[in-house]
């Protein structure tokens, strides 16, 4: 009787495509180790029965070495083994290195079926198997797949049933190499020939002064290609929208409602100079909307993007490699790189992400660097909006303000916290040529999980601060925040609110700091201080569950002192 | 035969693993990646400035980071 299906394997090989291809539920796979950091559960139909499906995170053996692959061998001794069934996946291409686990989980007696997954990429790099051969050797049953286009996926579902605990002796490690040795040499055969475009490459991306420039130029141009299609997505197809379609009907709507009264506020808020405008009407339908649709969209949009397509080519890993001996510095390894890129759509994935990090104290620098020096996309796609007005130059301030705090910090932290930085260990993958068609479920993935998330809070942030505005209770606040705000700061009082209001919604946030008529340092000033200050609710209940109350609160004391001190000197040091 | 760790040998080059000094912890962890003596690898590159060492060991690439590395005795081929 089966209860459970497990699906294990190597990082990186596509267990989560082969589960949503099981299970239809939406899962996020990437061409990196470690995409997969908590346990995903699913429901499969099979006999007319509804059986519950395990995405394990990916692991190289039954002895664990990381927090991930721990959750997932534990996992997997929960259940008796009659009672499981084990997908076991396997990256074709890489035969070799997967059979390790696949060895590992048949001596130790768990009913295995063996998935050959990525059979698609096998001809090109000049690899045949003999599948059957295989299914002899192991006395299981091999079933190749390729997950992406789902080819083989109809008969591996079939033949879950046949799977079954073959009987093999347990091996020390060296003795399974050589069974792997002899299970290679009767299955696999390599054709030679001659390098491709790709593996050239491929090896170039991890050589050091190749890979250093290729680098600056991915970087570079990732930021120019999120900057221009955001920038483009606004100027012809939001704001037209917002300003040709919508503006002429809220002004019937305001006139309606004879531009007064409590309604009016709720729903238009202040007109200014007899108009409805966007940015700073503060109204329910007005600048909620418009803020969310017009300015972060767009962002949101191309910034996932450039970062999915990056992910599944597979070239996050090698800019972990080039970075690896500058994060050492800070206390963390190169693969922290992937957090911190991740942190850059919402912290709040990010610091999720952080778990394939080793050690507690690996994941407090990184949660804390992330949520301190590193902006989301609704807060910068806010900042360009505002303060790209003024000029680039303030813009690029912001990115090497928060930079240096980043650095600063970390070096602090390396210094001051107990313990050392893990060495950097990591499986480097193949490029991969991106499907669209996975490209497009994965960015749908993310702009809807990104709706679901930030509409809701987006507009009850903006209720509240209409609500705070008609009933003038904002004046207390700023009062008592005004010899910090404006003397330390050298902000108008007034600032004092957006900074509050931050905690729910930094996008909204700097919103608020529109109608202020700032001048380019203040606003400078204030967006920096609001990147850096306090994180919005999400982050903060997050860092809470990751880390636990002490880490948060130490979390949270570090960046009130860090934003003290960086606001006060960018205010009274560098600026004219 | 001159022993060498995987620092000290050029980009490119091929060897053998002779021994992986530095605990049972570390040995194991190579192991489960393919790394155990005996086994040949090619070394691709090495980051300046106590950067990653990059080995293919049969069809992977994996980095290393530096202080690994440096406990990863090979002979030459």
């Amino acid at each position: 009787m089966i209860k459970k299906i497990f699906l294990i394997g190597n990082p990186n090989v596509g267990k989560s495509v082969i589960f949503s291809r099981l299970t239809g539920v939406e899962v996020i796979s990437s061409n990196y180790p470690g995409t997969t950091v908590g346990i995903t559960r699913g429901y499969l139909k099979f006999g007319g029965q509804s059986i519950e499906v395990v995405d394990l995170p990916g692991t190289y053996s039954l002895q664990p070495a990381s927090k991930a692959e721990e959750v997932a061998v534990s996992l997997l001794k929960e259940l008796p083994k009659q009672e499981s069934v084990v997908i076991n996946i396997l990256d074709a291409t890489n035969l070799e290195r997967n059979l390790f686990l696949t060895l590992q989980l048949i001596e130790q007696g768990y009913a295995v079926i063996v998935c050959l997954n990525m059979c698609d990429d096998t001809t090109h790099r000049g690899i045949q198997l003999d599948t059957e051969k295989l299914e002899t050797l192991l006395a299981v049953p091999v079933i190749p797949t390729c997950a992406v286009t789902g080819a083989g996926i109809r008969l591996l579902i079939n033949r879950i049933n046949e799977a079954r605990a073959a009987l093999r002796n347990g091996l020390s490690s060296q003795e399974r190499w050589q069974e792997i040795g002899r299970i290679i040499q009767a299955v696999q055969r390599l054709s030679h020939r001659h390098h491709t475009f790709r593996e050239v490459l491929e090896d170039a991306s991890v050589r050091p002064l190749s890979g250093l420039m290729m680098s600056a130029v991915v970087v570079y141009l990732s930021f120019k290609i999120v900057r221009m299609l955001g920038e483009f997505l606004i100027n012809r197809i939001t704001d037209p929208v917002f300003n040709n379609f919508y503006q002429p009907l809220l002004e019937r709507l305001s006139h309606g409602l004879g531009a007064k009264g409590f309604l009016h506020h709720l729903l238009i808020g202040e007109l200014i100079s007899g108009k409805i405008d966007f940015k700073q009407s503060l109204g329910l339908l007005t600048t909620a909307p418009y803020i969310e649709f017009a300015m972060v969209l767009p962002y949101v949009l191309s910034f996932y993007l450039v970062l999915s397509l990056l992910e599944d080519i597979g070239y996050l890993p090698r800019l972990a490699i080039l970075l690896d001996n500058l994060l050492h510095r800070l206390g963390l390894h190169g693969f922290a790189i992937i957090p911190i890129l991740l942190g850059f759509g919402c912290n709040v994935p990010g610091i999720l992400a952080t778990r394939v990090l080793e050690s507690k104290r690996e994941r407090f620098i990184a949660s804390t660097l992330i949520s301190i020096g590193v902006p989301c996309v609704p807060l910068q796609a806010m900042i360009f909006g505002l303060l790209g007005k003024f000029s680039g130059f303030y813009v690029s301030g912001v990115y090497l303000a928060l930079f240096s705090v980043l650095l600063i910090l970390g070096l602090i932290l390396n210094r001051a916290l107990k313990g050392f930085s893990p060495e950097f260990l990591l499986e480097i993958p193949p490029y991969r040529m991106p499907s669209a068609a996975m490209l497009a479920k994965k960015l749908f993935f993310r702009i809807k999980g990104f709706l679901i998330e930030a509409v809701p809070v987006v507009f009850l942030g903006v209720l509240m601060i209409n609500m705070f505005l008609y009933f003038n209770l904002f004046s207390l606040l700023t009062d008592i925040s005004a010899p910090v705000i404006k003397g330390l700061f050298g902000l108008p009082k007034e600032a004092a609110v957006a900074l509050v209001i931050g905690f729910f919604r930094k996008d909204v946030a700097v919103g608020m700091l529109a109608p202020l008529a700032l001048s380019a340092k203040q606003l400078f000033i204030a967006v920096t201080l609001l990147a850096m200050s306090f994180p919005c609710i999400a982050t903060f209940v997050i860092l809470g569950k990751e880390l636990g109350a002490g880490s948060l609160i130490k979390a949270t004391l570090i960046m009130i002192g860090a934003s003290l001190i960086v606001g006060t000197l960018l205010n009274f040091g560098i600026l004219r | 035969m001159k022993k060498n760790n995987l620092l000290q040998i050029k980009s490119g080059q091929k060897v053998r693993i002779a021994a992986i000094l530095g605990g049972i912890a570390l040995e194991n962890k190579m192991m489960t990646l393919g790394i155990y003596p005996g086994r040949e690898i090619t070394k691709i590159g090495h980051i300046a400035l106590r950067g990653p060492v990059t080995v293919k060991v049969g069809r992977s690439v994996i980095a290393l980071g530096h202080g690994m590395a440096a406990k990863i005795i090979v002979d030459s081929l």
